[in-house]
């Protein structure tokens, strides 16, 4: 469903089918795997079998001897790099214990996974058998799981810090401790918010080719700028001999957002060993070595009035990291903390967090990245305080939505809301939901033994990183400015060529910045061609993450586009002898105002300024760049509503409807906002009822294939209803907001909701997630004084 | 996903693939889908030196009734007993294997050569009370379906044996239900509850009930039969029935599930099959 308001005239706004399309479909896209370069190799790696152990010995003289290896290298052959794999969040005041962290283990592994050896040869075969004669004898050391065990004392991850702990970092505004003595009412719950896997369906992959001096990376990641700047800093080589490929990505969801060891590994032996080294990563290493999410238990607790007017809002997070710190993991939590508050206008907010090693993969950035842990603890917690307080759940959150007055609005933890309107969308959602006739439903269906649930989720979110000012060095402390550029080639014939700073990865990208760039022009989006993934296309770049690539770098494809077309006004001026600012683009051409008939095609102006018989004094050529840094950050908002079917005698829960109503600004692609929301939805289903990344209490995974970590299929969802609201952001010209991790953020707190309504009456009023069927069967019998027959499930 | 060297070959002849599994020794395998054996090797959890692929050997495929019986080939395809629904609870368990794409290329005499108790249709060839055929070079035997499944993914098929055929008697007149109880829909069954029901009027002439990844190999839940043989249907009888339908399991806990939770499920899922399976049966 779309919202039916008037045709836009433009492109903008409109549902134009995706340029990626074709290729995607046809099986023409090319991915790392599809590429192999002439004289290349393959390599395999040597993994940990163990969680912590040292390293006694390696040997590699078997797997060397065999037939078609060329080489089998171990962390003491790398001692020629410039420094450990990066993490770059260093904010000022904050101690953060970070270990070194290399491509291949030096002196003992931390976690299941952790490479300790390459074994490079002629063929993807005879390197995975040679891997196989690599004997490595391991030392095991006590493996430390669990992060509550892990925060209170040893076995420690890394013994030099004599803690697990990695830091500690406080965001507070108001007074919680005199919010929480104003409360009538306090509700406190311990939020578990667990860990779960990117699972891309392109797994990492990596083609390094280093030759005369310059090195070319094709890698499988969503930061081909950021992967460049480090390659060459830890490789010695200058930025301007490397060039780093994002070749077509098969899905990202902030897994690829990282640099990791396997592309420095890749790059390093192919200056080493003068060839082209290849390594496609298997299913079952995605799954045990690619960088993680959540993983938080937290302790929260509510306070508020009788009359549902909230007044305070604590939060102490404790972070589970893993083994290491990757790019950005201690900062994860943080980007939850900014809007821990969410769309309510609360006083007293306070999110305490601690980040803590513990012997399993490390976590980072995965889709919404410390955001939906934000939003599951605001909104559970919201709907028992509503319980408590014997009001309608939706009741108290429009008793608490900050106002539409207040926009721009400065909320208590300092950060300000560009724009919202949170009544107008939840208004939008009744009209598609309609709860009395629900609750009839409900309470009539109870009486035959179905428990039916419905549950709600409005929310907002802080997204289009980012300001470099507030994320950079003296600000939040990210080591990098995170503005966005852009450069529009218009071609001799008035084809158009766009270059982004952005590496979309399956968004949609390239039809959305075609319809944007279309419009200014007057050409048929078809003519405009994205180009993006390559560091030596175009501009420095900042690339994709963070729902960032519209409202950043779309905004810099406006702003460059802006700029061609004063320069087309001036040349079309002065061929049709009139002022540039009465020249406007309509039909297709640049024409006077008011004289549409004698007008330029796009291709007409071009051929003047290739020509050279452009206006005296202006260079010829038709190309312009801009670098943008955007003024602030951008807060897409929602409200969702879910209802489940729980069936009590198995536990299990079937979503019956998902009505998801999104406000990201001014639509550029209708269509493309619904994919994302699609896809944002079914990741937080998926971590709600389905997907959970498991390890043992020996630090061995349990949950390494696609059989245990139980992605969720058509099969199991509904057909999702899509509307939205229109709120622009101030903050663009374009007045768009992200929308990539807007479903995520909000879909795993309205499925728990509605599995907690449905359950009410079974006296179950908590579940923590994933609510598979055991779970809610467990809690039922609880609830109900009988002791269930089996355990809690680990 | 990378696996092991391995040797392959496809003989157009059974006495030809059995001379190929002979002469391969105990690491020969043979291929017959290969939807349980392909994964095992991609995780080098198996590491067979050869293959051998039944899939030209004739006379291996497709259905026929005879005698009171299916005579199904052992290289039919999961797709093709789905959709076969005169195949009663076969054709029902049948159709609910993994995804569409396993259920063309997966076959029957695989599934019950790998002998997995969470596998579907072993369970529902205790109950048919089916047999299979074994072929060897020494010549043919004929194994009963409860005697087949010896252990956890261990049979009774002998290491130059190849299952050939299996012989299901056709149960015309009876109700069957299968209730599999899983997380998503391409999942093996958590537990899974197949039944079988003659009725005369509301009275329970005969039951057969089976029991899907409750145990090392398949079961027949007898305890639960008895306590419904000769009895009235009613709700309370099926229900007091459904009861026994976990006595003397001990099904292994998993991630998912405890060992107690499998054997409340099993107790669900049979009062369900039968009351299903009496509704099959009109």
């Amino acid at each position: 469903m779309t919202v039916t308001d008037a045709a836009p005239a433009g492109h903008v706004g409109r549902v134009l089918r995706r340029k990626e399309d074709p290729r995607l479909i046809t099986g023409r896209a090319r991915y790392v795997d599809d590429i192999s370069l002439p004289g290349q190799l393959w390599a395999a790696l040597v993994r940990s079998p163990e969680a912590h152990a040292k390293i006694v010995s390696i040997d590699t003289s078997a797997a060397a001897a065999r037939h078609g290896i060329h080489a089998v290298f171990t962390g003491e052959d790398m001692s020629d790099l410039g420094g450990p794999l990066p993490m770059a969040w260093a904010p000022p005041g904050v101690e953060v214990n970070n270990p070194e962290h290399w491509p291949l283990a030096r002196g003992s592994v931390k976690h299941v996974g952790d490479p300790v050896a390459v074994v490079i040869g002629e063929d993807r075969y005879a390197v995975n058998d040679a891997a196989e004669d690599v004997i490595v004898e391991y030392d095991p050391l006590p493996v430390i799981v669990d992060p509550e065990a892990a925060v209170a004392g040893g076995p420690f991850v890394h013994g030099q810090f004599e803690t697990n702990k990695v830091h500690e970092w406080t965001l507070s505004g108001g007074d919680v401790e005199a919010g929480f003595a104003e409360a009538d009412v306090i509700v406190e719950r311990r939020v578990v918010n667990h860990r779960i896997a990117g699972a891309p369906i392109e797994c990492r992959g990596v083609l390094a080719d280093y030759r005369a001096g310059s090195l070319t990376l094709y890698s499988a990641t969503q930061v081909p700028h950021f992967v460049r700047l480090f390659m060459a800093l830890l490789l010695g080589l200058g930025e301007d001999r490397v060039r780093v490929i994002a070749p077509e990505v098969g899905g990202g969801f902030g897994q690829k957002l990282q640099v990791y060891g396997e592309e420095l590994l890749a790059c390093w032996a192919s200056r080493k060993l003068g060839r082209p080294i290849k390594w496609i990563e298997t299913r079952s290493e995605n799954m045990s070595v690619a960088h993680q999410g959540r993983d938080q238990i937290s302790h929260v607790r509510m306070g508020a009035k009788r009359d549902g007017t909230i007044t305070a809002w604590h939060v102490k997070i404790l972070a589970d990291f893993g083994a290491y710190n990757m790019i950005l993991t201690p900062l994860i939590p943080s980007l939850g903390a900014f809007v821990m508050g969410g769309c309510y206008k609360i006083p007293n907010v306070q999110t305490d967090i601690t980040g803590v090693f513990t012997n399993k993969c490390p976590t980072d950035a995965i889709r919404g990245a410390g955001r939906p842990e934000a939003t599951q603890m605001i909104e559970v917690t919201l709907d028992q305080l509503a319980h408590e307080l014997g009001m309608d759940p939706l009741e108290v959150r429009r008793r608490n939505f900050i106002p539409k007055e207040d926009f721009p609005a400065a909320v208590a933890t300092g950060v300000v809301y560009d724009s919202g309107d949170y009544h107008k969308t939840l208004d939008k959602l009744l009209e598609h939901v309609d709860v009395d006739a629900f609750r009839r439903e409900q309470e009539e269906l109870r009486s035959k033994g179905v428990y039916r649930g419905i549950g709600f989720c409005t929310w907002t979110e802080i997204c289009g990183l980012a300001p470099s000012r507030v994320t950079g060095p003296a600000g939040v402390g990210v080591q990098a400015g995170l503005w966005e550029s852009a450069m529009i080639r218009v071609h001799n014939t008035g084809a158009v060529t766009v270059y982004t700073g952005t590496s979309p990865h399956g968004q949609g990208l390239e039809t959305a910045m075609a319809q944007i760039v279309a419009d200014k022009l007057g050409v048929d989006p078809s003519v405009v061609e994205v180009v993006h993934g390559d560091t030596s296309l175009g501009p420095e770049g900042r690339d994709t993450y963070g729902s960032r690539s519209l409202a950043t770098g779309g905004e810099a494809v406006a702003r460059a586009t802006d700029k061609v077309v004063a320069k087309v006004k001036s040349i079309v001026a002065a061929e049709l002898e009139a002022a540039a600012e009465d020249i406007e683009v309509s039909g297709g051409k640049f024409s006077v105002r008011g004289s549409p008939d004698k007008g330029m095609a796009l291709a007409d102006v071009a051929g003047v300024a290739y020509i050279g018989a452009v206006p005296a004094g202006m260079e010829p050529g038709l190309e312009e760049t801009t670098f943008y840094d955007p003024e602030n950050f951008v807060f897409p908002f929602g409200a969702h509503a879910c209802v489940v079917d729980v069936d009590a005698e198995t536990g299990k829960v079937s979503v019956r409807r998902y009505v998801a109503v999104d406000d990201c600004g001014r639509p550029i692609n209708p269509m493309l906002i619904d994919g994302q929301i699609h896809g944002g939805v079914v990741h937080g289903i998926g971590q709600a009822l389905y997907e959970r990344v498991h390890y043992n209490d020996e630090g061995q995974l349990i949950t390494g294939t696609f059989v245990d970590y139980a992605l969720p299929t058509a099969a199991e969802l509904p057909s999702f209803e899509t509307d939205r609201t229109e709120t622009p952001s101030p903050v663009n010209s374009l007045g768009v907001k992200g929308v990539g991790e807007a479903g995520t953020i909000a879909a795993s707190a309205a499925v728990t909701n509605a599995v907690i309504d449905a359950l009410r009456p079974l006296g179950v009023d908590y579940i923590n997630m994933p609510l598979t069927p055991m779970r809610i069967w467990d809690a039922i019998a609880n609830s109900q004084g009988a002791s269930p027959e089996g355990g809690t499930q680990p | 996903m990378i696996p092991a060297e391995f040797d392959y070959t496809a003989p157009e002849s059974l006495e030809d693939a059995i001379g190929a599994l002979k002469d391969g020794g105990e690491d020969a395998k043979l291929l017959a889908g290969g939807h349980s054996l392909i994964p095992l090797m991609k995780l080098r959890l198996a590491a067979p030196t050869l293959l051998v692929d039944l899939r030209k050997v004739p006379g291996l495929h497709g259905l026929e009734r005879q005698d009171g019986h299916w005579r199904l080939g052992a290289l039919t395809t999961h797709s093709v007993l789905e959709h076969s629904p005169e195949l009663g609870i076969v054709s029902a368990v049948a159709a609910t294997i993994a995804d569409p794409q396993v259920r063309h290329r997966g076959t029957i005499g695989g599934s019950l050569a790998h002998g997995d108790s969470a596998s579907d249709l072993p369970a529902a060839m205790l109950i048919t009370e089916a047999e299979v055929t074994l072929q060897g070079e020494s010549g043919q035997r004929t194994l009963p379906a409860a005697e087949l499944f010896q252990d956890y993914m261990t049979t009774a098929v002998g290491e130059d044996e190849v299952l050939t055929e299996i012989r299901i008697p056709t149960l015309d007149g009876w109700g069957h239900s299968y209730q599999k109880f899983n997380r998503r829909s391409e999942d093996w069954a958590m537990v899974g509850v197949c039944a079988v029901v003659k009725a005369s009027g509301q009275t329970c002439q005969d039951v057969r009930i089976g029991l899907t990844n409750m145990g090392s190999v398949p079961l027949r839940a007898t305890a639960a039969e008895a306590a419904l043989r000769g009895q009235e249907l009613s709700d309370e009888n099926i229900a007091q029935a459904a009861e026994h339908a976990a006595d003397d399991t001990n099904p292994p806990a998993d991630l998912n599930a405890s060992t107690e939770y499998k054997r409340h499920l099993a107790r669900v899922l049979t009062r369900r099959a039968i009351k299903d399976a009496m509704a099959a049966a009109g």
